[in-house]
Parts: C-alpha cells; sequence; structure tokens
C-alpha cells in the first residue's frame, strides 16, 4: 500500500489557477493599444522611453533581491515589468534615458522594493516615479513633443520639436484646443500612453472581461471628474472648460483604468473602492481647476493610496445576514 | 431568471465522473469497523461487549445527549472489539469492531422495495422513529437530524428545504438518489412537513442536473405543498445558509439557527434516510457513496454499509490508481484529507476522490496583493485576507469584529487567492481560537 505516501492537507484540494503573473501579463495585455497608439504617434521616442523604463525596472528588481534582499528573484511574477511600462507611459517621449533610469530606480528601489516587494508598497510604484520625475525635472517633465497627424512612427527622440498639452493650454486660457476627435484618438500632445482614450477603454473592456479588474473604481473616478468639472462649467463656461474635455485629456483614462486600479494599493471592498474612486476624482478636478499644476491625476491616486489602509480599516464588506 | 445566493461564490469545475452511474450495492466485507462518533455531538454508548452477535440493524450504541445519535449495526456477525480506530476525522476514537457472518437482518425491518406512501403516525412519532433509526445530516455536516425537527421554544418552522444542491464538484450520490429513489424522497419530504408542522416545501437543485429537475418536478406534481426549485450553479449553494437565502431571499443573521427564519434544510440523502426509518422500519446503516477522480478505472455510485473500509469501496471502482497522491472522504472542496484507506465510511461520507499527484500538491505562496478577489468570492461576505492576517498576528478582538466566527469554511478564498495563499488554513485556526474566546466569555 502507499499508506506513508499519502499527501495530507487541509481543504480545499483544488485551485482555481488564477495566479499574480496571468494577472499582471493580462494588465500588459490590456495596455497593448495604447502602446500601438504611442508607437504610431510618438514613434522611435515612444519606443525607447518604454524600453529604457521597463529594462531598467526589471533589472534594478532583480539587482535588489539578489543582491540587497538576498532572495530568489521574482522578476518572471511581471510586475515589475508592468511597472515599467505604465511608468514609461506616464513620461513625454521625449525624455533622456539617464533621467528614465532614475524614475525606475525611485519606483523600484524606493516605491517597491524598500517596503518589501509586491504586496508591501504603500503607493503605487510607477506613480511615485512619475512624480518623483515630474519634482526633481519640471522643465523635463512638461515639454511634449508634439504630434504631427501624418507622420506613422516618426523617427524622433530628444530632437522631437516641442509643444504644450491640452491641459496647460487651459491652464493658460488658451482657447483653441484639438478636436474630441484628436483626444478620442490621440493625436494631440501628452505623456506617451494617455493620449487616445479609445485605446485604453480598449484596455479596460479587455480586463472587465478577464475578470483582472472590477468597473467600480475607473468608472466612479470618471464620472466624479465629469460631474465636478461639467457643475463648475455650468457655473462660468468662460473660465472653466467643458467636462468632456477633461474626462478625454491628459492623464486621467490612463490613471483611472490603469494606475488607480492597481491592487496593492487600492480598496478591497467595493463601497471602498468607490470612496477612493470619488477621492481621486475630486481631487484631480480641485487640482486641475484650482491649481497651479495643469494635471493632477498622479497626485490625486498617490494621496487616495495612502489613505486606503485606512479605508481598509473601516469599509468592511457586508457581511451575511446583515441588513 | 434562476434563483441563487446573492454573497460571493465561485464556480469551480463540475468534474462529475459518475454521474448518471447506477447505484449498486457493494456486499458487506469480513470485517466493519462502525465509529461511536459519525455525528456532531457527544459520542454514542455501546451497549454490545465482545462476544455478542448482532444483525443487520441491532442497535449497537445509544445517544449519547441530546445532541448525539443512536448507531445500529450494518451487518450480521460477531463483536471482535470495542477498540480506538483511526476514522475519517483523522483521529483514532472508540468503534465497535464487527466480524461479519452471513447477512441476517433484523426482524420488522421491510426489506421489499414497495412504496409505502401512508403513515398515520403523529409528528412526535414521526420525530421519535427519526431519533431511534439514527438519522444525521448526510450531506457531510451529520447534525441529528431529529434535534432539527425540534426547534428550540419560541421558533416555528415554516418550510422544510431539501438540500438537493450537491454543488461539490465531483459528487454525484445525491443525483443518483434522485433519479433512482424519487418517489421514496418524495414521501420523505412529507414525513418531515408533517413533522414540523409545516404545509411549504421546496427541493433545491443546481441547474447542472436537468435530469434530476425534470424527474423530481413531474414527481412532485402529485404531492401537495412540494415545489421543486431548479437553481443557479454557484458553490457553495449547498451551504445551509447560502440555500436559505436562494430559496426564500432570506438571510440568517449571523449565529442564529435556520430556524430563525422559519426555515428546516435537510440533505435529500437524509430525507431519503427518514423515508426508510418511518415506512420501512429501517434504520440508518448503509448510504451512498461516490468514488471519483481522474485516474480512477470506473468512477462509481456505491449503496456501502456503514463501517465498510474505504478500500474496499476503491476496490470496486477499479482498484487503487498508480499515482494516486491523496485520499478525499467527501468532495474537494470541503472534503477531509484521508491518513488511511483503511478508514470505515460513515454516516457523513457522501464521497471518496482520489486525486493524483500531481493535483495533489499545492503551489508555492506569495505575499498578498490585496487584489480582493477572496472578498468578491466569500459567500458570507467576509474579508479572508484580513481575517488570515490577524490569525497569523493573533488578533483575536480584530478577527471577532470582523466575524471570522461567521465563516463556513467553504474554501472560495484559498481556491481563487492567485497568491496561493493559504487563507482558510489560517482561518480555521482564528476561528477555533474565537470560538474557544466566545464560549468562555459566555459561560463567565
Amino acid at each position: 500500500m502507499m499508506e506513508n505516501s499519502l499527501y495530507v492537507s487541509p481543504s480545499p484540494h483544488i485551485h482555481g489557477g488564477d495566479s499574480i503573473s496571468k494577472n499582471m501579463y493580462g494588465v500588459l495585455i490590456a495596455l497593448i493599444p495604447a502602446f500601438l497608439v504611442s508607437l504610431y504617434y510618438f514613434g522611435l521616442g515612444a519606443l525607447i522611453v518604454t524600453l529604457v523604463s521597463v529594462v531598467s525596472c526589471v533589472l534594478f528588481e532583480y539587482l535588489i533581491q539578489k543582491f540587497i534582499m538576498k532572495k530568489e528573484p521574482t522578476i518572471t511574477d511581471g510586475s515589475a515589468m508592468l511597472t515599467g511600462v505604465l511608468l514609461a507611459f506616464n513620461l513625454p517621449s521625449n525624455l533622456p534615458v539617464w533621467i528614465i533610469i532614475l524614475g525606475a530606480l525611485f519606483a523600484i528601489g524606493v516605491a517597491k522594493m524598500s517596503f518589501g516587494g509586491l504586496g508591501n508598497n504603500i503607493v503605487n510604484p510607477a506613480l511615485a516615479g512619475r512624480v518623483f520625475l515630474l519634482i526633481s525635472f519640471p522643465a523635463q517633465m512638461t515639454t511634449w513633443p508634439l504630434v504631427d497627424a501624418t507622420a506613422a512612427f516618426p523617427l524622433t527622440y530628444t530632437d522631437a520639436e516641442t509643444g504644450a498639452t491640452v491641459l496647460s493650454l487651459l491652464n493658460e486660457g488658451v482657447k483653441e484646443l484639438p478636436s474630441y476627435t484628436s483626444l478620442l484618438i490621440g493625436c494631440h500632445g501628452g505623456s506617451l500612453g494617455e493620449v487616445s482614450a479609445v485605446a485604453l477603454l480598449l484596455g479596460f473592456a479587455y480586463m472587465l472581461w478577464k475578470k483582472i479588474i472590477t468597473w467600480h473604481i475607473p468608472v466612479t473616478m470618471i464620472v466624479t471628474v465629469f460631474v465636478f468639472t461639467g457643475i463648475m462649467h455650468l457655473v462660468n463656461p468662460e473660465v472653466y472648460a467643458s467636462p468632456f474635455l477633461h474626462i478625454l485629456s491628459g492623464g486621467l483614462m490612463l490613471g483611472a483604468i490603469f494606475m488607480a486600479t492597481d491592487y496593492v494599493t487600492s480598496p478591497m471592498t467595493k463601497k471602498g473602492m468607490v470612496i477612493y474612486a470619488i477621492g481621486i476624482g475630486l481631487l484631480t478636478s480641485i487640482i486641475r481647476l484650482f491649481g497651479s499644476y495643469p494635471e493632477g491625476v498622479s497626485f490625486a491616486i498617490l494621496i487616495m493610496n495612502l489613505l486606503t489602509p485606512l479605508i481598509n480599516m473601516y469599509v468592511k464588506p457586508k457581511h451575511f445576514g446583515e441588513k | 431568471m434562476l434563483r441563487t445566493f446573492r454573497i460571493g461564490g465561485i464556480h469551480p469545475p463540475e468534474n462529475k465522473l459518475s454521474a448518471g452511474k447506477k447505484i449498486t450495492a457493494i456486499a458487506a466485507p469480513k470485517q466493519v469497523i462502525i465509529p461511536l462518533s459519525q455525528h456532531i455531538g457527544a459520542p454514542a454508548q455501546a451497549l454490545v461487549k465482545k462476544g455478542d452477535v448482532v444483525k443487520v440493524g441491532t442497535l449497537l450504541a445509544k445517544a449519547g445527549g441530546f445532541v448525539s445519535a443512536n448507531i445500529h449495526s450494518s451487518v450480521s456477525g460477531k463483536v471482535n472489539k470495542i477498540d480506538n480506530a483511526l476514522d475519517t476525522s483523522g483521529y483514532r476514537r472508540p468503534a465497535i469492531y464487527i466480524d461479519v457472518e452471513g447477512d441476517e437482518w433484523e426482524e420488522g425491518i421491510d426489506r421489499s422495495e414497495t412504496l409505502v406512501k401512508e403513515c398515520n403516525l403523529s409528528a412526535k412519532e414521526i420525530i421519535d422513529k427519526i431519533a431511534e433509526a439514527g438519522i444525521v445530516g448526510m450531506g457531510g455536516a451529520t447534525f441529528p437530524t431529529h434535534v432539527k425537527l425540534m426547534p428550540p421554544p419560541g421558533n416555528k418552522a415554516e418550510i422544510v428545504i431539501v438540500n438537493a444542491v450537491e454543488c461539490e464538484p465531483y459528487l454525484t450520490a445525491d443525483h443518483e438518489l434522485m433519479l433512482e429513489k424519487g418517489e421514496q424522497i418524495l414521501v420523505g419530504v412529507t414525513l418531515l412537513m408533517k413533522a414540523a408542522n409545516v404545509n411549504k416545501a421546496v427541493i433545491g437543485i443546481e441547474n447542472n442536473k436537468p435530469d434530476a429537475i425534470a424527474h423530481m418536478t413531474k414527481l412532485a406534481a402529485a404531492y401537495q405543498g412540494i415545489e421543486v426549485m431548479p437553481l443557479k450553479v454557484k458553490y457553495p449553494q449547498g451551504g445551509e445558509k447560502q440555500l436559505i437565502d436562494a430559496v426564500t431571499a432570506r438571510q440568517v443573521k449571523s449565529g442564529a439557527l435556520p430556524i430563525s427564519v422559519g426555515a428546516i434544510v435537510q440533505n435529500v440523502g437524509t430525507v431519503y434516510a427518514v423515508y426508510e426509518a418511518v415506512q420501512k422500519n429501517k434504520p440508518l446503516f448503509e448510504r451512498v457513496v461516490t468514488v471519483t477522480g481522474k485516474a480512477v478505472k470506473a468512477p462509481s455510485n456505491f449503496l456501502v454499509r456503514i463501517g465498510t473500509p474505504i478500500s474496499t469501496l476503491i476496490e470496486a471502482a477499479g482498484g487503487i490508481p498508480e499515482n494516486t497522491g491523496k485520499i478525499i472522504g467527501g468532495g474537494p472542496m470541503m472534503g477531509k484529507a484521508l491518513i488511511s484507506a483503511e478508514v470505515p465510511v460513515g454516516k457523513g461520507s457522501s464521497g471518496v476522490l482520489l486525486m493524483t499527484k500531481e493535483e495533489s500538491v499545492r503551489k508555492p505562496m506569495h505575499d498578498c496583493i490585496r487584489c480582493a478577489k477572496c472578498v468578491s468570492v466569500c459567500p458570507m461576505g467576509l474579508n479572508p485576507a484580513f481575517l488570515m492576517r490577524s490569525t497569523v498576528y493573533q488578533n483575536w478582538e480584530m478577527a471577532e469584529a470582523d466575524h471570522i466566527q461567521d465563516c463556513i469554511e467553504c474554501g472560495s478564498c484559498s481556491f481563487t487567492c492567485p497568491a496561493n495563499r493559504p487563507l482558510l488554513d489560517q482561518i480555521r485556526v482564528g476561528k477555533a481560537k474565537v470560538m474557544g474566546i466566545i464560549r468562555s466569555r459566555k459561560s463567565k
């Protein structure tokens, strides 16, 4: 008999087969449409920035785990790669290589690994990296290459001609803005992954289908911004731009769909997610409309990341039998 | 729209390999081991001693308390000894060993196949007969059935719910029983309705058993007040509170009994046992057991005498496969891994599942990424990740405040976790601790 060779463990004895890497690679797949759009409009620059960011994020994670934490590197789980792509998507496509590497070091080294790695970080690593760069290199971080609608995959990088984004134009009170069509397809200046609302929404649909995320955070956040900026627009359309412009411009879609939904740094209950997303939406709108920065999504998400443990502590799921 | 319970739930692969396999009786082995604890509550007290001659259906041990159950012999022969024996719980506990000789039944047991519909007994008499026959919940919980039929003062039953959900993957014993003993089950339901003094009963069957739904619906038409309700497939619908929610849209509060919302839930196998006890005078000494697994040659549904070693069942299903890594008593979600194939079948043994070595090994665990998938699937509306954390840090106040004691141990959280965290393992530890704290506080 095989008495001595039986496994004995508590139930359940089967597992659904979901894994961390499946979710991470799922998000990466969802980012493909936005990446293709960025290659189309920003060309060589988008490719270089993304490659540098991904390679340095993965490399930093490997080196820190191997030589400082002295544990088996987990770079194959896809989370470092995802941080790399998301960081790149939040950068202008003409950013010099050395600045990108610094951003990756901050994202992985400071925001992620110093807290203990995946699952233990308190803020979104990619966003922390971006905000670190925005504060350290404000000039380089806020000059975006101009988009030429006719040039597919332009072969320009740091030599690209630069200009303003929709939000900075708004911030300066300029009235001539890109059309909604350009905003939807991505034919306007901005960080390389944020420009096309349509591409980002495609990714959102994919993640919903694969059950990687739920609708709660992205939809609540976008609706909040729409309602808040909409009210302000109704109050004074001369000063405050249309809510449609607000939800289609800047990093709102990218932030709502891919950054605010980061598992580790967002609340665990549906109610908590809604509170968190309303918070991000309000902060974003306030910074955009009344702050000196034209864009506020990154700051808003980081602030709400820090509030997440508190939300998790006090917003519990509705338990069975509770009225 | 089919009904189902409203919070959480998962869809594990069904793998009902033995579906449609007719129930076949397994001959009594040379020796049976009949444990004195086959139910929740106090162990039964042995009435026989070494050397006593017993028949099939002889009372071997009487209930050892209010929450306890009688135990009858499943074979005829001679008591060999009363000694500790390893059982499906994994512990060595007192059991009666009987050497089998012939197959002589107690007089008074009606062995014919004739359906007996009429019953002139009063509610009290029915309950007494159920208690006499030693019937317990046969879905696996093994709570004494007669106790459920005697609600505490101030509670009034309104509905009998028959649990024919069989939401555990692989298991088909209840399914097959409905196809073959549908009439008997319906008579059993009428007996329970009479015993509980209600005029309404619902048989809840998941929609993955359309043949059973059709069959039972057809038969039920001839019975007053019995409805067959198809339910949307979702695990753990067979959980008592989940089934009540699915059927009546009422949720039993934390710590309360099903009777608090007027419901009495009985497993379909139990209902059949009630029929046999009341109408055929037959105590509970045999049951239907599914023997299954991906590497098993002939997945089957067997009618088995209580006390038969699991190994006998496995032999009857084609023998133990070469690469068996785990033997589970019950289904893969809530069953217990057995430490030996020699443990006996008990009243609560719904199945034997053999898993291959590859299926038996857990994958390495990672840090929690707070994806909250465990929160979405928990059918009790708990936060399994936090309950595990509270247990690991021994924060019992927080564990209790987060309702760890409500966990029904269905395993949906561990099944779902992408980081392979042993959520339920830890929650069980914390739950036991917190229940202990609550008990000692109450006793003060």
